[in-house]
């Protein structure tokens, strides 16, 4: 016993007198992507500036990767396809980038995609909405929505709301026409019309609309039990206004993807729906590398003078993107694409979102899309139950 | 199809004129500039977007009221448009040309607002955002109500100073022919100093309603060049009530469309009737 207590103080003592991680030394790898700095995207994309900078600080303290430092290079895709494909060329061809990182949105994603499998490289990428678009091989998302989100998130939401006493027997399906949140609200109609649920509404609108008192109104001359809203962005918050303005609040309501922050605080959002990947409450944050990361991005996006400074799907799918990829190459020890790409297929990654996995179609695992809802002014996980936050259960208007 | 309710109809049409209202007030002083100093200001949506952001600020961390907020924020406005003016003539700058420099203008003013306020949207908290009134079933909102009010009005007071005071006819009379008009006493350039002043000014009320009533972020600013455009446009260039009305008839004709058939039918009417206002009425704008 004696023995054992020594060898471990002596263990103990020598861990403590090394360095924390040895510093990382030669040539940087050098690693590249785009983010819609500027543009409609941009409010979204600063979000996954922070949290890209956070990482490669946090990850060059760690030691770097393959104890060489890591230098992240991100230009500015001004939130246009065209321009993110240049500036993808750009920096395999020009900035002679080892690794790429995808940008932020779809057609953004694609657009980085295509350039990817013209040069044979690996893309981890954040936040693609449309799977089936994802034809290349050694493209790998991060965002763990599967493979068909537009059935499986919606019978997650319809499972959440049939753990209530008040499972809407009509809804109301008004969407916007940006791809992804549309092919969600397609989805959404088939799911319903399966589940039982009488369509009494569907509308949909370009995006950039800027007149929401008529499609208001409609909603709320169809009377709906639910109103499912395929938004993006400020799109929930200005039909949430619009409803406020005819003193309208529909008794269930679900937005696709709101801009979370203004959305929980905006009057008559209280016990609004919507997906998420992850919350900063537990059971997400008894992971202590999720933990570790709420607290230093809750900092540094209230010094960047973010409105909302919560760690939510877009924060945590950006940091999952980064894990990824550290993952990959620390395990095979290599900046060799192909054989990243060969490793990322057969293994599983521990991420702040939950376990990845890419042996799906288009290398998309599992839905991990949860269901949050504001309560108290705040967006609370409420459904499955093991990720819900604790004493919180699913509320209905 | 079911018939939609009188409710919905009265709302949606309500909701028609209240957009159409803010489309003319950030037509006017587009209108102006365009007809009267031909020039293409681009900028002038950056402005209104600036004025809107500036609003927030000083209502959002200064405490003021929105409405107050004009009094600092107009003659800085105006000051702008003088200035902005005295570059455009000092360095000659044409018609077309006129396009590019604001472009780039915007450009710039877009960039300093993600800067000072970033890319994230913003909400201005107001006393007003809440405050409506019921006639029958429809409900008016004051802030829209307070738009189409300072649209209407001037609108109307810009056309009187036009069209009834000897300031108006010398601007006119610039508008038609510099040369003759200097040759009888117009001093062409200290009015187009003016007239670039005020269209400016008309830029920061627009971005007092803009703040009022809609979601503010930088990129916003694009989205309502097009619409406002085609109210200039079929209005008639240097009009003053004609973007007004042109505005209105836009957003009655949105709001009726997404009411009846689909929003995303909506866009279409702008641009057919723009299409049609030039091939019909061409030699009128």
């Amino acid at each position: 016993m004696k023995l054992i207590t020594s060898m471990i103080l002596a263990a103990t003592a020598l861990l403590l007198a090394l360095p924390a991680a040895a510093a990382p030394s030669g040539p940087p790898i050098k690693i590249g992507s785009t983010l819609a700095l500027t543009g409609p995207l941009s409010a979204t994309a600063m979000i996954h500036k922070l949290t890209g900078e956070i990482y490669v600080e946090e990850l060059n303290k760690r030691g770097g990767l393959l104890g060489r430092p890591v230098e992240w290079t991100v230009k500015d895709d001004q939130s246009k396809p065209d321009v993110a494909r240049t500036l993808y060329e750009q920096l395999v061809t020009v900035d002679k980038v080892d690794l790429l990182i995808g940008p932020y949105a779809t057609p953004n994603i694609l657009s980085a995609i295509g350039v990817a499998q013209k040069y044979q490289k690996v893309l981890v990428h954040h936040t693609l909405g449309i799977p089936s678009l994802a034809k290349y091989d050694m493209q790998f998302p991060a965002w763990s929505v599967g493979y068909n989100p537009e059935t499986t998130v919606p019978n997650t939401l319809f499972d959440a709301l049939a753990s209530t006493t008040k499972f809407p027997k009509t809804i109301a399906i008004v969407t916007s026409k940006f791809p992804s949140v549309y092919m969600m609200s397609v989805g959404a109609r088939e799911v319903a019309k399966k589940r039982g649920v009488k369509e009494v509404l569907f509308l949909e609108w370009e995006f950039g609309n800027k007149d929401y008192g008529p499609i208001a109104s409609r909603v709320k001359d169809a009377n709906p039990d639910f109103v499912f809203v395929g938004a993006i962005g400020m799109e929930g918050n200005q039909l949430l206004d619009a409803m406020k303005k005819i003193d309208y609040v529909p008794p269930l309501q679900f937005f696709m993807y709101p801009a979370p922050g203004p959305l929980a605080k905006a009057p008559g959002a209280e016990h609004a729906f919507a997906a998420s990947i992850f919350e900063q409450h537990p059971p997400f944050t008894n992971n202590p590398t999720a933990a570790a990361f709420v607290k230093i991005f809750n900092e540094r996006a209230a010094k960047a003078g973010l409105p909302d400074n919560s760690v939510e799907t877009q924060a945590a799918a950006s940091y999952s993107t980064w894990q990824v990829l550290e993952a990959a190459v620390t395990a095979t020890k290599s900046l060799d694409d192909k054989v990243i790409a060969a490793w990322l297929k057969k293994n599983k990654v521990d991420t702040i979102q939950g376990r990845l996995r890419f042996d799906g179609p288009s290398n998309f695992g599992d839905d991990l899309m949860r269901i949050k809802q504001v309560q108290n002014g705040h967006w609370v996980t409420v459904w499955p139950k093991e990720w819900a936050a604790p004493g919180v259960k699913v509320l209905a208007q | 199809m079911n018939f939609p309710s009188w409710t919905l109809l009265g709302q949606s049409l309500l909701s028609g004129i209240f957009i159409g209202s803010l489309y003319g007030l950030l037509g006017l002083g587009l209108s102006l500039s365009w007809g009267m100093l031909r020039q293409i200001n681009l900028a002038h949506f950056a402005l209104a977007f600036l004025g809107a952001y500036l609003t927030f600020q000083l209502t959002s961390v200064v405490g003021m009221d929105p409405l107050m907020t004009l009094a600092l924020i107009l003659p800085c406005f105006f000051a702008f448009g003088v200035l902005m003016q005295w570059l455009f003539s000092r360095f000659a700058i044409s018609p077309f040309n006129s396009l590019l420099v604001t472009f780039g203008i915007t450009v710039i003013i877009e960039s300093l607002i993600q800067w000072l306020w970033t890319a994230d949207y913003r909400r201005m908290d107001s006393v007003y955002a809440d405050m409506k009134f019921k006639v029958g079933t429809l409900y008016v909102p004051i802030p829209e109500l307070f738009t189409l009010l300072i649209a209407i009005l001037l609108s109307l007071s810009t056309w009187a100073l036009l069209r009834y005071t000897d300031l108006g006819r010398a601007l006119r009379a610039s508008a038609e022919d510099g040369q003759i008009a200097a040759a009888f006493g117009v001093n062409e350039k200290k009015l187009a100093l003016l007239l670039s002043g005020f269209s400016a000014a008309f830029a920061g009320v627009a971005g007092l309603c803009l703040a009022l009533s809609y979601t503010l972020s930088p990129s916003q600013i694009y989205a309502w060049i097009g619409v406002v455009f085609a109210a200039v446009m079929i209005g008639g260039l240097g009009n003053p009530i004609g973007p007004l009305v042109a505005g209105i008839v836009i957003g009655v004709a949105e709001a009726i469309t997404m009411a009846l058939i689909s929003p995303a039918w909506a866009p279409l009417v702008s641009f057919s009737l723009l299409i049609i206002v030039l091939l019909t009425r061409a030699d009128k704008i």
